[in-house]
């Protein structure tokens, strides 16, 4: 699915990340924990091809294909998908125009014909649904006065409709209350499948009661220096990171 | 535009009575009016106008021969909207001058459409446009001027306005480009309280010209004036947006302020915008402000990342920079017209808009 060999990368001429690699089979979800600035809302942006991250070495190849040599609406295409931590609020584009464009984008890649209005609106409706939000949000402005927790369900109800064979969520939990995270887990708990795969970036153990992940990595200065199972997260949350950068 | 309306159409400047509605007696051409009327036209027309601040309006004195006066008495209340329309047709270049003038007395209320139209791009007449408009105190207009003209046209429109005390003007102006494409708004608070509303889209292509003036008069305490124009220049067009608050010494305790946002998506686009405040009271509440700018490339990148490519989601955002003043239009009606025609000039779905309302 994801393969990530050696990859370096750079944000305004300083280098965030340093050797990272990174293998994500089908259907596995891998949860990346990590202190401030080490990296971990980069690595998102770097495989999400967003300007002025620029790789300086190593390879990713993502179902087949080269990523960093596609552009960003062609990642999409392909199936890959990032929650921002901070959705981006664009007034006057109604929530509804931006999720069939997206979503039509999407069809066209796959040589299936447009949805009409009517099959998309269906489907928006469900969709929102699932994520407790209520149907009016469709109308407004692309995240436009949406409190943090109607962001970031937004962001969960786009992943359904694009239905992506890789997440990443980015810090989807920072700043979620307990009924809104849970919200979001089983979004994302109904989304698991054999062939999709999530890579799950958080702060804190509490997301991975609701998300089980198959492992769990800590990038620290721009690379994964420890990966273990769901077992190593609860341990990162009694003792910090402060031993594991020692040990390295 | 489909509107539950008074309607009165004027092609080529003439009075088409066949396409227009049967008019209430509130509201009359020049050429039919009373002599009540004509006492009221007498009394009015030309009244607001400072003549030497605007030129075109001396000439279009001299053709005046033609007119429409609203009035409406003290307490008067028109049930439904006036909605005046002027066509420009035919290939043959006319001169056409449109006179209208509205006096609403005290406590009055009225809502006035006024649309300028072509029926095709080709057309190069010369349209030169004066509305003056009268608000006793605490009269209340909502208006609407519209020019969606053909790219040819040379359009010289002017709206002049007294504000008497707590009367209220809620305006709302939208124009094309066009060869020559000028709007005047020449707004005078004359009485305490008087409150002001006005927003303007502009929205200029390929080599034409947009040029809006305003210009806010204070002359009294106590009043309020809100003023948001944006425009969106593309190609090589130009646009010009001059707007400007003046509050004379004595209207303290005024709050006024003015934006204008600009966004430019070609660079050779041109906008040359100048707000201004003259301020001679010592107190009052006053802001303006001018950007331009290209689109936000952060929000750029986030509908690229979801599949939308680069080129749908510039129209996208170049139609929700304006779509957020023209969601606020109050008329359904308009809104239900410009909507899916400046949809499609940014090359987007309109079905969708429908579906969704």
């Amino acid at each position: 699915m994801l393969s990530i060999t050696n990859l370096h990368a750079k944000v305004e001429d300083k280098d965030i990340l340093k050797g990272l690699n990174l293998k994500v089979n089908p259907g596995e979800i891998h949860a990346i924990m990590g202190p401030n600035g080490s990296g971990k809302s980069t690595l998102g942006y770097v495989l999400s091809g967003r300007d002025g991250y620029e790789v300086t070495q190593g390879s990713v190849e993502f179902a087949g294909k080269n990523l960093l040599d596609l552009e960003i609406e062609e990642r999409a295409h392909e199936g890959l998908f990032l929650a921002f931590q901070y959705p981006v609020e664009i007034p006057g584009v109604s929530n509804m125009e931006f999720l069939k464009a997206s979503v039509d984008a999407k069809r066209k890649h796959l040589g299936l014909p447009e949805l009409s209005a009517i099959e998309f609106m269906k489907l928006a409706r469900e969709s929102s649904k699932r994520v407790n939000l209520d149907a009016a949000f469709l109308k407004r402005g692309v995240n436009e006065g949406f409190s943090g927790g109607e962001k970031k369900r937004n962001e969960i109800m786009q992943m359904m409709l694009l239905e992506p064979k890789l997440c990443i969520l980015d810090e989807t939990d920072s700043g979620l209350d307990i009924d809104a995270l849970q919200v979001v887990a089983k979004g994302v708990n109904e989304m698991r499948s054999p062939d999709r795969s999530f890579i799950v970036v958080t702060h804190y153990q509490r997301l991975l009661d609701f998300i089980v992940p198959d492992f769990v990595h800590v990038l620290s200065g721009g690379r994964i220096i420890k990966t273990g199972g769901k077992e190593l997260a609860l341990e990162l949350e009694q003792k910090g990171y402060g031993w594991l950068e020692e040990a390295v | 535009m489909l509107i539950d309306a008074i309607r009165l159409v004027f092609v080529n400047g003439i009075f088409d009575a066949s396409a227009s509605s049967e008019l209430p007696a509130e509201i009359v051409r020049f050429s039919q009016a009373s002599a009540d009327q004509q006492k009221i036209i007498k009394q009015h027309l030309g009244s607001v106008i400072e003549g030497d601040k605007h030129l075109f309006s001396g000439l279009n004195n001299a053709w005046v021969d033609e007119g429409v006066l609203i009035h409406l008495k003290a307490g008067q209340e028109l049930t439904k909207p006036v909605y005046l329309v002027q066509v420009s047709q035919g290939a043959v270049a006319h001169a056409i001058n449109h006179r209208l003038l509205v006096v609403l007395e005290k406590n009055s209320r009225a809502e006035i459409i006024e649309h300028f139209m072509s029926t095709e791009e080709k057309q190069s007449h010369f349209v030169n446009a004066v509305t003056e408009m009268v608000l006793q105190d605490n009269a209340c207009l909502q208006h609407y001027n519209l020019h969606l003209e053909g790219e040819q046209q040379q359009h010289i429109g002017a709206v002049h306005v007294n504000l008497g005390r707590g009367s209220q003007f809620r305006a709302f102006t939208l124009a094309l480009g066009s060869q020559l494409m000028r709007v005047d708004y020449q707004c005078h608070h004359r009485g305490e309280g008087a409150e002001l509303n006005l927003q303007g889209i502009y929205l200029p292509r390929n080599q034409q010209l947009v040029d809006y003036h305003t210009n806010i008069q204070h002359w009294v305490p106590h009043c309020t004036s809100n003023e948001i124009f944006r425009g969106i220049i593309s190609d090589q067009a130009k646009a010009v947006f001059n707007g400007r608050i003046h509050i004379h010494p004595q209207a303290q305790k005024t709050l006024a302020e003015l934006s204008n946002k600009n966004l430019l998506t070609s660079n050779k686009a041109e906008i040359n915008t100048k707000p201004e405040l003259e301020i001679y009271a010592d107190d009052v509440k006053c802001a303006h402000g001018a950007t331009v700018s290209q689109l936000n490339a952060n929000a750029l990148y986030y509908l690229q990342s979801r599949g939308v490519l680069r080129a749908d989601a510039q129209v996208m955002m170049s139609f929700g920079f304006i779509n957020e003043l023209l969601q606020a239009v109050e008329q359904e009606a308009v809104r239900q017209y410009l909507s899916p025609k400046l949809a499609k000039l940014f090359g987007r779905d309109p079905v969708l808009d429908e579906v969704e309302s």
